[in-house]
């Protein structure tokens, strides 16, 4: 019977506008299935149905629907919903935004052929993320701490230079006292070919490139191509997690480009359209990507994800920071003032977040005093900052001690906490001991997010 | 055989299908070859617009649609307690066993298991004249919960039979009802339509606190018992936290937590957590007084707008049956985008920001099936569902609609905020900004069960949080040096109220829940430093000295005594103030 539905051949595209097309007289189309499409000078493309009314399909065209015209244009309807071949062999292996090889290398023999929109993980079969992630960076080890199976965004502004973070963490990552590395998947959608070498020669130099996956969508393709993108990698990084056993870092960069596609299809096919001109269903279909992080109860591997995204106007309510806000498991957000202070990676540890950092964290997993550490530099930076601009205003002299020294506490912070150097891995007890030092600078009785227990235990003499 | 139709149009998770004349408004379908749960949302002569509660890809024009006759209803008796069930009640667990740990299509699970037999005591007796809500007997369901097997509303007659204590199904018979319409048997399950509000005798004045042990909240905006409450926040603010503190400690007997919409993790979290939490009244696992509700972001967008009705029909149930029920639904704003989401896919004219104009009325519609109530039944009880509803507006920005509808409707309003996150001050309530309505209301209790001084004191630290809000402008301009030493004490007191009073950690073993009389008595304590310390500066002490006293640190830390201990350090406490300021 599938050989019947694939032989689904017709002529009869009736309508093409933006990357939407629309074909008449269809019989039997499945919503959400996959179309290839032959222009009238024999390319082949590929497409997906988004709407069936009676014999009529409207079909979303990835590859752009330049050249296509309603006289000759062929669409067969391949019966199918958008599937991946995923194997072993795919590791350090490198593929265009859809899924195919674009290294020279040969074509891959799956093991398996997977749906890449997969289904949602049952809430009752996952596992709760509690193991930590050492990343060697201060600000995200001790304050935003990153555990295994979280999913974790990076906020950046143009600009800024998220790229190298995102380098370093994959570089950096690893789960203390355990030797597995990470498996990396790597999908851009819509960078520059000079941001993808950037990360290409980094996984080169550091011999990385070996345990590296890499989906590549530049800002030269197809804009529509991105939106498979993303699920390809993730369709790729469940099989490797749950059936491969490995422990996968997924980076998605930039998620910007990824819902300006959505935005184009949304309005194309004139839907009612929410915030900012974004379809009204882009929280649930951003939540399709992000809610692939996870564990599962009883299998070895796990999927982190760091999707990386670059807030419009620096604007952390646009739309899709604030969506992703609400799905992700915290973020990590770069702050320009303090890039311009020449201070990297310029985290603004303020708005940064990881809601699972309290089960990652503590005497068996890092150090007892882990919890008390952090709040307590929150809270100390918060005032500093505060002070600042009081400091604006009626001068540095007209403060008392206490908050002079709080002032003092918030310069060494950002010179000596958040700037480390991009090789600079440094250990959470590092961290955590350059956390106490930089505490000695306020009155011992300031410290009230910390058990008298940890001072009297850790406080520098 | 029921009559069929044929799909002639897919979008998304709205496909619409001819061949349904007959069919019903809300009526229950099953849709194509894979019998996927939809619901009809519009009926227009031969077509209906049908909902549909799982993923549509694949589905074409020409499959079936079959009808069920019946509308979206949940299924009602021993079972519910202790589970965690999808929007359209299909228990998670039992999907997992079927389908793995991914959720696959079409899964046709009952809601509540059918085979298991559970210890039935009859309570009602041969010749008992009953009406619905009538307790005939009770099921020890968890160590936490009796469930009440109650009459079904609408029924009204004699016992004609009753089993005695035995096991059975819920499916089994236990009693005949004589009625003016013939006989009918009872059994522990009941089905109920979720879009229709279980039936109550009277609405009672909310008077009684939902006590939460969380000071910010019982002490400053107190929720009552059948009251609602709307928690606004920006992403990171800490409304997840705040509501899973709320089902943790709230001294409601049932807890109904629906989690709309939002991350999968989070479910996880509280199905790893709330079996080893002790209730701090019963000592029971708070697992065992809770029912889980997971529609997760990436579920289908269908079965989000129809989870909370899922919920709150559950809520209502064990309300009928004479507890106090808190639902806490997070979050709102989820279920709201979820109706635009559907609204838009029907084409039907957008209001303000795309959702659609019914928006104010479903919420409405929702907030108000929670209450105080006497129940049905010739033995009425007094019994309440409170909900309380996290928000997620865009941006922060509560002007939007989803907030601004709520705040019509709810009475208590904890605006959380994102800069107090950002300095780690949790919960991050707003005290300028929140509000309830419930405080005279309330008032009488907190005065009989805590302290008589309670609302003198309460309403005095909220005058001085007020005073300090206009007090800090000052000293953006001119330093704080430059304000007299009276007012530079009341910034003290604030601090003390803020940094020792407001904020509570929720992640320590001790101050995660902290008694109404220690609320009490940490107010008071930081109160009778204000007093004495503000005599001191009249009498012409310095505030240096004042800021510098040694009993400061020990306030500081009075949030970790344990609930034990305190009664007896708090009067050391208040004693060292008098004396430590007198001596300046």
């Amino acid at each position: 019977m599938n050989a019947d539905i694939k032989t689904r051949e017709y002529t009869t595209v009736s309508e093409v506008s933006g990357p939407l097309m629309i074909v008449e007289g269809v019989e039997g189309v499945g919503y959400n299935e996959i179309v290839e499409i032959e222009t009238p000078t024999g390319e082949n493309r590929k497409g997906q149905v988004l709407e069936v009314n009676e014999d009529l399909a409207v079909v979303q065209v990835f590859e752009g629907t330049d050249d296509l015209n309603t006289l000759n244009t062929k669409s067969r309807f391949t019966g199918e919903t958008a599937k991946i071949g995923v194997s072993d062999d795919m590791m350090g292996r490198i593929f265009n935004g859809t899924g195919q090889p674009i290294d020279g290398g040969p074509e891959i023999i799956p093991d398996k052929e997977l749906d890449i929109n997969g289904n949602p993980m049952n809430p009752a079969s996952r596992e709760f993320p509690a193991e930590f992630i050492q990343t060697g960076i201060s600000t995200i080890d001790g304050m935003n701490t990153l555990v295994r199976g979280q999913k974790l965004p990076i906020f950046s502004g143009s600009g800024l230079p998220h790229n190298d973070l995102a380098a370093q963490i994959a570089r950096q990552a690893k789960v203390v006292g355990t030797d597995d590395d990470f498996a990396v998947i790597f999908a851009a959608m819509g960078i520059t070919h000079e941001e993808a070498n950037f990360f290409m020669k980094d996984f080169e130099r550091t011999g990385a490139l070996e345990r590296v996956t890499v989906f590549m969508n530049l800002a030269d393709d197809p804009a529509i191509e991105r939106i498979l993108t993303p699920k390809m990698a993730l369709t790729t990084a469940e099989y490797f997690a749950f059936e491969k056993n490995m422990h996968v870092l997924v980076i998605l960069t930039d998620l910007s480009n990824y819902c300006e596609a959505l935005r184009e299809v949304s309005a194309a096919r004139d839907e009612v359209p929410g915030r900012r001109g974004y379809p009204g269903y882009m929280y649930t279909d951003l939540a399709g990507i992000y809610e692939r992080a996870g564990r599962i109860a009883g299998k070895e591997g796990s999927i982190t994800q760091m999707p990386i995204l670059v807030m419009p106007q620096d604007d952390i309510t646009h739309p899709i920071p604030d969506l992703t806000g609400y799905i992700t498991e915290g973020q990590i957000v770069l702050s320009r003032d303090i890039h311009r202070k020449g201070i990297y990676p310029p985290v603004d540890v303020l708005p940064s977040l990881s809601r699972l950092m309290s089960g990652g964290i503590g005497d068996d997993k890092t150090r007892d005093d882990h919890s008390g550490v952090s709040d307590q530099l929150y809270s100390a930076y918060a005032e500093g900052r505060n002070l600042r601009d009081l400091v604006a205003v009626v001068g540095e002299e007209a403060l008392t001690e206490r908050d002079q020294s709080f002032l003092k506490f918030a310069d060494n912070f950002e010179d000596q906490f958040i700037r480390q150097a991009k090789d600079e891995d440094r250990t959470i007890q590092e961290t955590l001991d350059l956390g106490w030092k930089l505490l000695t600078v306020l009155p011992k009785t300031e410290l009230k997010r910390v058990k008298d227990e940890f001072i009297e235990k850790y406080y520098p003499e | 055989m029921m009559e069929e139709g044929n799909i002639i149009k897919i979008a998304g998770p709205v496909i619409v299908a001819d061949g349904m004349r007959g069919a019903q408004m809300h009526e229950m379908v099953r849709v194509g070859d894979d019998k996927l749960i939809g619901e009809i949302i519009e009926l227009e002569g031969d077509t209906a617009t049908i909902q549909v509660y799982e993923e549509t890809a694949g589905l074409k024009p020409g499959e079936k649609i079959e009808r069920t006759g019946g509308p979206l209803s949940v299924e009602l008796g021993p079972g519910v307690m202790g589970s965690i069930f999808d929007g359209i009640q299909r228990p998670l667990e039992v999907i997992k066993e079927l389908t793995g740990d991914y959720i696959a299509r079409g899964v046709d699970v009952p809601s509540i298991d059918k085979e298991k037999k559970w210890t039935f005591e009859p309570i009602a007796k041969v010749g008992d004249k009953v009406t619905g809500g009538d307790i005939l007997g009770q099921v020890q369901e968890t160590s936490a919960v009796v469930q009440k097997i109650m009459v079904p509303p609408m029924i009204e007659g004699h016992i004609k039979s009753i089993v005695g204590k035995d096991q059975f199904t819920v499916e089994e018979t236990i009693a005949v009802i004589e009625t003016d319409d013939g006989d009918k048997e009872v059994a522990m399950l009941q089905k109920w339509p979720v879009r229709k509000g279980r039936p109550y005798a009277e609405k009672l004045d909310p008077d009684i606190p939902l006590i939460t042990g969380q000071r910010a909240q019982d002490t400053f905006f107190c929720l009552a018992k059948g009251g609602a409450a709307a928690i606004p926040g920006p992403f990171g603010s800490g409304k997840t936290v705040t509501q899973q503190q709320l089902a943790k400690w709230a001294d409601a007997d049932i807890v109904v937590y629906i989690g709309c919409g939002e991350r999968g993790n989070e479910m996880t979290e509280v199905l790893t957590e709330f079996p080893f939490l002790e209730d701090p009244r019963t000592g029971n696992p708070i697992m065992d007084r809770t029912v889980l509700i997971a529609n997760t972001s990436n579920m289908p967008v269908a079965a989000r707008e129809a989870c909370v009705y899922t919920g709150i029909t559950i809520a209502e149930y064990f309300r009928d049956q004479g507890y106090d029920v808190a639902l806490m639904a997070d979050s709102t704003s989820r279920w709201a985008e979820a109706m635009r989401e559907i609204s838009g896919r029907l084409e039907e004219m957008p209001g303000e920001e795309g959702y659609p104009a019914y928006l104010a009325s479903r919420l409405a519609q929702f907030y108000e099936r929670a209450g105080r109530v006497t129940t049905l039944g010739q033995d009425p009880k007094q019994a309440s569902v409170t909900v309380v509803g996290a928000v997620s507006p865009p941006g922060g920005d509560m002007s939007e609609p989803v907030t601004q509808n709520t705040l019509r409707i709810c009475k208590v309003f904890w605006a959380l905020d994102a800069s107090l996150a950002d300095k780690r001050h949790f919960p991050s309530i707003d005290w300028l900004q929140s509000y309830s309505l419930y405080v005279d209301n309330i008032t009488s209790w907190w005065q009989e069960n805590a302290s008589d001084e309670w609302r003198a004191n309460r309403d005095q630290a909220m005058v001085l949080l007020q005073q300090e809000s206009e007090l800090e402008e000052i000293v953006q301009l001119v330093g704080p040096d430059a304000l007299p030493d009276s007012q530079q004490v009341i910034l003290e007191t604030t601090r003390m109220l803020r940094e020792d009073f407001l904020q509570q950690n929720a992640y320590d073993e001790v101050d995660t829940y902290c008694s109404p009389t220690k609320q009490a008595g940490m107010l008071k304590t930081i109160l009778t430093f204000h007093e004495n310390a503000s005599a001191a500066v009249a009498r012409g002490a310095d505030v240096k000295d004042i800021a510098a006293l040694p009993v400061k640190e020990e306030i500081a830390r009075m949030k970790y005594i344990p609930e034990e201990e305190f009664e007896a350090k708090n009067k050391e406490m208040q004693e060292q103030v008098v004396t430590q300021c007198s001596e300046v």
